[in-house]
């Protein structure tokens, strides 16, 4: 999947990754698609939570040898 | 009648470090989902926010021997479990080092930094004899008593008792 932008958060655990997610987005356009790398499972379940009290969009995840690829779409400012 | 908004209110009453730091770990998230978020630090979680560096005054004798012994401070709290005089709340920071899991002090740091507000306890405050100048770490909000929690509480969807 294409991304805008990437933010690295292998290494990381909760709430780290959420609280770095916020941050970046901060940076990012309504359009545009960021990338989250991280390998603490728990991702799995909180992007798409956070994604739901936010109401940015969810748009997917990869898996390939115990890193997860998040993609999170900006919807509003 | 005040309607709910999205909204956090957690009640820190107590002055574990791992009870804190689950505190901290809720607050800075609900910040990053974009929710308001309040802290109330009553009875032994007043310890959570004191400064680490400095003296604590207080007035009396008692007042004086509970401030020595109930000095605070993020970086001196303990384990509620495992302490073992120390031992086990350094090796669990060691661990938690290790993994580059932040420090309490640094998100008290990163909460503080996110908008989350932390607000001592009026009464408490007054049987321990602290005052609010000399007691707590920067940017720490003006003392609230019950009411001011339960008007914050009652507009939260969670409230919390830690």
């Amino acid at each position: 999947m294409k991304a805008d932008k990437t933010l690295d958060c292998v290494g990381l655990y909760c709430p780290m990754p959420i609280v770095k997610t916020a941050a970046k987005f901060k940076e990012l356009k309504p359009g545009e698609v960021l990338e989250v790398i991280a390998d603490d499972k728990g991702i799995k379940q909180d992007m798409p939570a956070w994604c739901q009290t936010t109401g940015h969009e969810f748009l997917g995840m990869e898996e390939e040898g115990g890193e997860i690829k998040v993609y999170v779409k900006k919807t509003h400012p | 009648m005040a309607g709910e908004k999205d909204k956090l209110t957690i009640v820190m009453f107590s002055g574990d470090l791992d009870r804190a730091l689950a505190g901290f770990t809720l607050a800075t998230t609900a910040a990053s989902m974009g929710m308001e978020v309040s802290m109330f630090f009553t009875y032994w979680g007043l310890n959570i926010i004191k400064k680490n560096e400095g003296k604590i005054r207080s007035k009396g004798l008692m007042r004086k021997m509970l401030n020595f012994m109930n000095r605070g401070g993020s970086k001196r709290l303990k384990l509620s479990r495992f302490n073992m005089f120390g031992l086990g709340t350094w090796m669990m920071k060691k661990l938690m080092k290790d993994v580059n899991y932040p420090s309490l002090d640094e998100m008290i740091n990163m909460a503080q930094e996110m908008g989350v507000k932390l607000v001592p306890c009026s009464t408490t405050c007054n049987v321990m004899g602290i005052s609010e100048e000399d007691t707590f770490r920067e940017h720490i909000a003006s003392l609230a008593g019950a009411a001011f929690f339960l008007n914050e509480a009652r507009e939260s969807k969670v409230t919390l008792f830690i």
